[in-house]
């Protein structure tokens, strides 16, 4: 794990969005521009889904860029590779030191297989994500288009007996993780509303979005 | 297999798509070792409902497939449980569902460009592009491909992350049975997995035999491999309610 900090100083940015815990974020950023992720109360998951801004069907690939890079975990120096085999963002900073793509999404649907079937109502970062996309069709992203995605902030652990276990306990308030585009991208973001895992401490929290170009 | 209806041979650099019924059995052997087949699930009544990886290793807090693993769509339900997982040389099998799949560009890499006109059906053919002409073939296109598990590929992790393609255990007569808890449609290719270093493509075959599946008991495997599959099961259960078979 390589921890690097970034030298941005968040008073020169040009934009800085508040999202609570169980709200989404949908917007685009320009390539060149860099944004950070904070985790501001510690202990909070940011799901998070990157398209080409041209074209949706080409977004983040968990399954090229874990190839590309050789390795299962994200950290400074990652770069997010799309399904098309093009670079979409590098991780240029981070001062939590491992996010994880494996795990996917909360859902409701799966929801009920993880915890209980009566957990069919609780919200969940798929409900978040269906309702960014049906309140904003000019992005022409579509369910097709929601797919395997990034967990900032979580901590997924494999064994080399080929376990899966949710570890936690390395993100903390204040943390953050930054990355620079490089190309004009749409950001999605379910900052997770989970309440039954200890993936936010039982205790959903906002994340900021600062930008910058 | 209570009973048997089709057998066919797939050679190493093919694709295929098929829909199967609920209680279909469908088992894959690795007929001279080393085989990959990727592999992915569709709804047929509402093909927006895939495979879903992460749900589906979350679920059962593994990293690797292996019998007893319920294969999990993105709505809490269940295409297909692995009721058999054999290994020739007696240890289970261990098949991945995080690399994803070979694309033109891999391919020619290692082991040269991809061209009909020379090599005929022997082509180099890459699971990419192989997805999408079965995906096609459905009104599908490279928004909806999920990521895909690669059967007999097993994939190791290091306590810092990193991957290798661990070839071991891939022997001949390796072999994997799906019992199909939901109708689904399966589109399917033997190209070799995105990791395979190998000298030369390899191509190779996969026997594929097709068969009514003995029918889900109270005490069955994969159903009560964890507290999680049972509840996918009764997932199962409510969306055939209004069914019959
Ligand atoms: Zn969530």
């Amino acid at each position: 794990m390589t921890l690097k900090e970034s030298t941005r100083n968040p008073e020169q940015a040009i934009a800085r969005h508040q999202v609570k815990a169980g709200d989404y974020f949908l917007g685009e950023i320009k390539q060149g521009q860099t944004f950070r992720l904070v985790d501001l109360e510690g202990n909070q998951a940011a799901d998070v889904l990157f398209y080409n801004a041209k074209d949706p069907s080409e977004r983040y690939s968990a399954m090229d860029t874990i190839r590309h890079q050789g390795n299962l975990y994200l950290g400074a120096g990652t770069t997010l590779i799309s399904n098309a085999n093009n670079e979409l963002l590098d991780i240029v900073a981070d001062t939590c030191g491992r996010h994880d793509t494996l795990g996917g999404a909360c859902a409701t649907e799966s929801n009920t297989v993880r915890y209980s079937l009566e957990k069919r109502c609780m919200h969940a970062c798929r409900d978040s994500w269906m309702l960014a996309i049906a309140e904003h069709p000019e992005f022409g992203i579509h369910k097709r288009d929601i797919t395997h995605n990034i967990n900032f902030f979580m901590n997924v652990p494999v064994t080399a007996q080929g376990g899966l276990t949710f570890a936690d306990g390395i993100s903390a308030p204040g943390k953050y993780v930054e990355l620079t585009a490089k190309m004009d991208i749409v950001m999605l973001i379910s900052n997770c509303p989970q309440l039954n895992n200890p993936c936010n401490g039982y205790n959903p929290t906002p994340i900021d979005v600062i930008v910058w170009n | 297999m209570s009973k048997l209806i089709y057998t066919t041979t797939l050679p190493g650099n093919g694709h295929w798509s098929l829909e199967l019924r609920r209680g279909s059995l469908m088992t894959i052997t690795d007929i001279e070792g080393g085989a990959n087949v990727g592999m992915l699930f569709y709804n047929p009544r509402n093909l927006l409902e895939r495979y879903n990886a992460p749900d589906t290793l979350k679920c059962q807090h593994t990293f690797k497939l292996e019998r007893g693993n319920c294969l999990y769509s993105d709505m809490g339900r269940i295409f297909a449980s692995i009721v058999e997982d054999h290994s020739a040389n007696g240890a289970g099998n261990w098949h991945d569902t995080v690399c994803g799949t070979s694309n033109a560009r891999s391919v020619a890499l290692r082991w040269g460009q991809r061209d009909y006109q020379t090599d005929r059906n022997q082509w180099l053919q890459n699971g990419y592009d192989a997805f999408l002409v079965e995906l096609a073939k459905y009104g599908l296109s490279r928004a909806d491909m999920a990521s895909n598990i690669n059967w007999f590929s097993k994939v190791v992790a290091d306590d810092a992350g990193n991957i290798h393609l661990d070839t071991g255990n891939a022997c001949a007569g390796n072999s994997v049975s799906l019992r199909f808890e939901m109708d689904t449609l399966v589109v399917l290719h033997t190209c070799p997995h995105p990791l395979n270093n190998a000298e030369n493509y390899p191509f190779k075959p996969v026997q594929i035999e097709l068969g009514e599946a003995d029918p889900v008991t109270a005490d069955d495997y994969c159903k009560n491999f964890r507290p999680e599959n049972q509840r996918g099961f009764q997932n199962n259960e409510l969306y055939y309610l209004a069914a019959k078979n």
